[in-house]
This record gives C-alpha cells, structure tokens and sequence, in this order.
C-alpha cells in the first residue's frame, strides 16, 4: 500500500507584528511544518511500521524554501517527497481550495496512491477544506476530522473516528482508497532522530512544475481574492494589571478572595 | 427567486444552533441581494425540525426525508440536487465537523468556490466579501469573489433568529445513489467521562501550551490545591497526553461555566473559547498582550507565567 501525505509549510506569526497591505511583514514571520499535517505524517509511519504500507511519500506545494520543513517529514520516516512549485504560484496571494485541488490531483494521478492523510487544516489560513474536496474530485471514500485509525484496515477499509463537536466520535467505515483529513491527538508525533536527519538528506525530493503535472497555469489563479488584512478590533474591556510578577499575582490574590476562592 | 440556500445542522434528534444562527446571516445576504432565503433540513425527524426551523425570515424549508443521522454522501448529494433545482447565488453551511465533512464535496462538485469559516459576510449583488481570520485569531482578513459560492459559516457569530415564520415546507423530493455514499456510519460514542467533571467546577485553573512541558504541570496543580480549584486544560495539553481527555475545555472537549476561569499560557483560539466564553469572570495570563483571549478576559496580566503562578500560589499557601 501507498501512502500519499499532504505536508504545509506554514507560516507562524510573533506576538508583535506589522501588517504591510495584505500581508504581515515578512521580518515578523517565522515557518514550521503545520502541526495538524505532523500528526498525518506520524500515522503514515505507523501504518508502514506496522507493515502495511510499502511506501510513505509526502506532498508539498510551495517554494524551495520550504525544503527544511519538507526534510523534517522526511526525517521523521517519510521515504520521499514531491514539491510542486512554479512561477505562476509566485504571485499568488490566496490559492484556494479549488486551486489546491487542481495541484494536488495530478500529483495523485500520478502516484496513483491507496490511501491520502491531509492534516484537518492548515495553521496559518485555516481553510480546513482541501482534504474533502480532493476526495471527491478523484471519486475517493472520505472522512473528515480522524482522530481515530484501526490499524488492520480490514479487507481494504479504514474504520476511523470522527471527532465531533462536544466530546461525541462518530465512527464511520471507509473504503480504499481514501483520504481522511487528520486530527490532532490521532498519536503521538515523533521528533526527527539524527539518524533520521541524516537519513533525510538523502531522500529523494522531486520538484515539478504545473507543466510537469499538467495543469493549466490559469487553474491557481483561483475565484478568491484576498483584499483585506488587518489586527482585529478588540472590543474588550480588559483590565489590565501592571507591575512585576509579585504585584500583579497579589492583585490577582486579591480578586480571588474577594470571589470567596479558597481561604 | 432564491438567493440564499442555507443547510442546517443537527445531531442525535436536536437542531444545533447554528440551525437557528445560519438563518440570521443568510436573512442578511438574502436581503442584500434582494431574494429569497430557502432552508434545507436534511436526514432526522425533518418535518419536526422544519417546525422549530420556520422562524421569522425564512421564506421556505424543503425537508430531506432520508436516513437518521448526518452521513456526509447523503448530504452532498441532497445540496447537490437542491443547488440545481433552486439556483442560489449562495449557499451556506455550518462550519461545524460535519459541515466540513460535505461542504468542500459540494463545492468541488459543483465547481463553484468555497470560503470556510466566515465570521463576516457581505455584498451588493454581486461581489461577496467574506471577513475571515488568519493566524489563530491574530488578524482578520476579507477575501473576495464573484458569482455564486458556497460560504462556511462560524458557530456563535450571528444572533439566533427569533419569531415564528410562515415559510412554505416542501418535502423534497431527492435521488439518493446508496452506491455512492462514500462511507457508512457504524456508530457513536461518547468520550471524556472519567473521575472529574469539569463542568461542575466554580474556579478552574486552566492550562495551554504555553507550559512547554509536561514537567512543569505541577505548577498548575500546586495552584488548583492551594485555591481548591479544578485543573482544565486547552487542547495540545490533553493531545500530548499531559492531561486526560475530560480536562479538555472547547469545541472538541467540554463547555464550562465556572464563576472563575484562569486561563494560564493559553491563546484563545476560536475552538478554546467555545467552551469557556460563558464563565462569569475570566482572567488571562499570557506574554501576548495582542493574544485573542485578550478579546474576552475580564482581568489579564501580560507576564511569564513562569514567574506570576509560583507568586500567586505562594500567596495562597
Ligand atoms: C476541529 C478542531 C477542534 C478543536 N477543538 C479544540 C478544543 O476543544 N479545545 C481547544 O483548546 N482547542 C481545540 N482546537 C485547537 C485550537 O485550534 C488551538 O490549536 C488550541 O486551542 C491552542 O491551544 P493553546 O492556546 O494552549 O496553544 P497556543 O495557541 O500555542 O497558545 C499558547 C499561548 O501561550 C502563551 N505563552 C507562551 N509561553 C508563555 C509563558 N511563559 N507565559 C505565559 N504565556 C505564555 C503564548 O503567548 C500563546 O498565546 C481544535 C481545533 C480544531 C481544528
């Protein structure tokens, strides 16, 4: 069994920040692999761990510079990359889902694999949305927010749970191939050995163009337009209590009594 | 003429109140496109909800008698069909786990763009500029797009629509091909019971990850003794394992109303306040002056958490 992972690098953000037209200045912005796409990565190494898959590899759309966050998935156990990038995706400020779907499709015609982890959603914009639509674009089974996989897929079916709103799992049967959007919680990710960075290294990582896959440069440009950006209004009416730790935990001391907390 | 089909949500034989909620934000995008607001009511006691449903605003409910509970097959096809018979310029849907579940199916079906997690909507017609946040809450954005789309809508964001309606219910008549439902539900269960039930507590002391390790989670636990308070937990403490899963507080964990909620190296993501916004008095302490739990804490301290809980429980001690 194949197993195709979708791996995002994004973009973290430091608790001060300036906002340049719609983007936040670059010298605030920091990279990391998404942490939901950590956990697929984790659960696609188990299954081969466990002997079930033959092959783990991973897919990334984005520039060379992400090729560190693509080597951390490959040091964690991966066996090899994909990186899609291409000049037309330069000037993109949102790819959207739909532009997504179209990338990642012919990524999976071509490595033609039997089961796709997605991580729930992205850290930075949070779409939360391709893993579904790329199931139903290739005519997969799907199941959306996994926190739960049984491990002997049975007859090619994934029995999974679904992690519903409020402490209730749904659990639900999928058939291969698939995708299932992964949710944190699903296992517990591992961090890269230096073996395994070393190892990484070595791994072959692909690139290819939009013309590599075939895919027509017009389909990233995508319906959605990112106009705006912009530090929410708080309409908060916090107080806020000055001083070093000692006063500020004797005003909180305060409160907590006044409350009737504790003695 | 229909403008706005919205679909609504419900689990286990009760509408949830996104329901009632997408009925306000589609009766806004409606009147500002100038048509109608259709509702859709799909698998489950459909007539009984469709009742409950016909609140002020609502000019038709079309009902989707087919199966109990929500399977993300019949779903997509049944707004598949109702997109092609009542051509709405937009469509929404809750942006709740099962929203998210056939939403972006529908939209790549039906080739039209899907915008997730609105908090804010918009047009005049024929732009929609959806208001939507980046970054964990950190900024807000407005995206746009033309023509029609299918838009994801946040739970808690709109008011729940009130007063009864007089909208036509129509039982719709829908093809479901079984062969083509995508997966079958076995089942539900409930998880997070255990010894404590944090729902319970009147002061909880409440942890995220800003705690860095499991190692330095007897700090909080000295705190919660010293106040007799209960120890809750954003989710990344119960993902590492650091605390069990009844701790969690949010969207995926437990909705708590304490008098006191201290929310300790937590960010306040859209899913933590979901369940802790109706405690009656939070307090925030957090480095980030500019963290979203900003937005909703009563008193806060912008400080180390390393240095103010040590001083905090020594004062109690
Ligand atoms: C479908 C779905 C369901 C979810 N359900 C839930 C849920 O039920 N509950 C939940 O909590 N989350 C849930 N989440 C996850 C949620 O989106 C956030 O990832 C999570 O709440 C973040 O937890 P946090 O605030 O502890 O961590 P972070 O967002 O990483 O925040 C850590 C905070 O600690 C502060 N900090 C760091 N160091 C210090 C220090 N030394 N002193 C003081 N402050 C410090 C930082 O400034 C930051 O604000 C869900 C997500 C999805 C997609």
């Amino acid at each position: 069994m194949k197993i195709l992972v979708t791996v995002k690098e994004v973009a973290t953000v430091e608790d001060e920040f300036e906002i340049e037209g719609t983007a936040i200045a670059d010298q605030y912005l920091g990279a990391d692999l998404n942490e939901w796409d950590d956990y697929a990565v984790e659960e696609a190494v188990q299954l081969q761990e466990a002997g079930l898959a033959d092959e783990v590899v991973t897919v990334t759309i984005g520039p060379e510079d992400c090729e560190q966050t693509i080597r951390q998935a490959l040091a964690k156990g991966a066996d090899r990359a994909i990186r899609v990038w291409d000049d037309a995706l330069e000037d993109v400020d949102v790819l959207d889902v739909g532009a997504k779907t179209d990338i990642l499709e012919a990524v999976v015609e071509d490595e033609d694999p039997d089961l796709i982890l997605t991580g729930v959603q992205s850290g930075d914009d949070s779409w939360g949305a391709t893993g579904v639509a790329l199931a139903e674009d290739l005519g997969f089974e799907w199941a959306a927010v996994v926190n739960h996989l049984e491990h002997d897929l049975e007859d090619g079916v994934a029995s999974v749970r679904r992690e519903l709103e409020g402490g209730v799992e749904e659990l639900t049967d999928v058939e291969l191939p698939a995708v299932l959007t992964i949710q944190t919680g699903i296992n517990e990710p591992r961090y890269a050995s230096l073996r395994g960075i070393r190892q990484a290294q070595r791994k072959p990582l692909d690139v290819q163009g939009l013309g590599d896959l075939g895919v027509d440069a017009a389909a990233v440009e995508g319906a959605v337009t990112l106009t705006e950006m912009y530090e929410p209004e708080s309409e908060s009416d916090v107080t806020v209590w000055e001083g070093g730790a000692e006063d500020t935990a004797g005003q909180l001391a305060e409160l907590l009594r006044e409350k009737g907390v504790a003695p | 003429m229909t403008s706005v089909l919205a679909i609504t949500d419900h689990r286990r034989g009760e509408l949830r109140d996104i329901s009632y909620e997408i009925i306000t934000a589609g009766r806004e995008l409606a009147d500002e496109t100038g048509g109608d607001l259709h509702l859709a009511v799909i698998s489950g006691t459909v007539d009984e909800f469709a009742e409950k449903l016909d609140r002020d605003g609502v000019d038709a409910i079309h009902t989707v008698d087919y199966g109990e509970e929500f399977n993300h097959g019949v779903y997509s096809q049944a707004v598949t069909q109702l997109y092609d018979e009542l051509a709405p310029q937009y469509v929404l849907a809750p942006n709740s786990v099962n929203g998210l579940d056939y939403a972006p199916a529908v939209a790549n079906e039906l080739d039209l763009p899907i915008v997730t997690d609105a908090v804010g909507l918009e047009t005049d017609g024929d732009t929609l500029a959806v208001t939507r946040e980046m970054f964990g809450g950190k900024v807000e954005t407005t995206t746009e797009l033309e023509g029609e789309a299918i838009v994801t809508i946040r739970s808690a964001e709109w008011p729940v629509a009130e007063g009864t309606g007089d909208a036509a219910i129509d039982a719709f008549d829908v093809e479901i091909d079984e062969g083509a439902l995508g997966s079958t539900v076995t089942g539900f269960e409930e998880v997070g019971g255990g010894d404590v039930d944090i729902s319970e507590a009147d002061v909880l002391v409440s942890v995220g990850r800003g705690i860095e390790e499991e190692d330095n989670i007897p700090i909080i636990e000295e705190l919660a003794d010293a106040l007799d308070a209960t120890v809750s937990s954003s989710r990344p403490i119960v993902d590492n394992g650091w605390l069990p899963k009844n701790r969690q507080v949010g969207q995926s964990g437990k909705v708590v109303t304490p008098d006191v909620y201290i929310a300790i190296g937590i960010s306040g993501a859209v899913q933590h306040v979901a369940g802790m916004k109706g405690s009656d008095t939070i307090v925030a302490i957090n480095t980030d002056p500019n963290a979203p739990i900003m937005d909703i804490a009563d008193y806060a301290i912008h400080d180390d958490l390393f240095d103010v809980i040590p001083a905090l429980t020594e004062a109690f001690q």
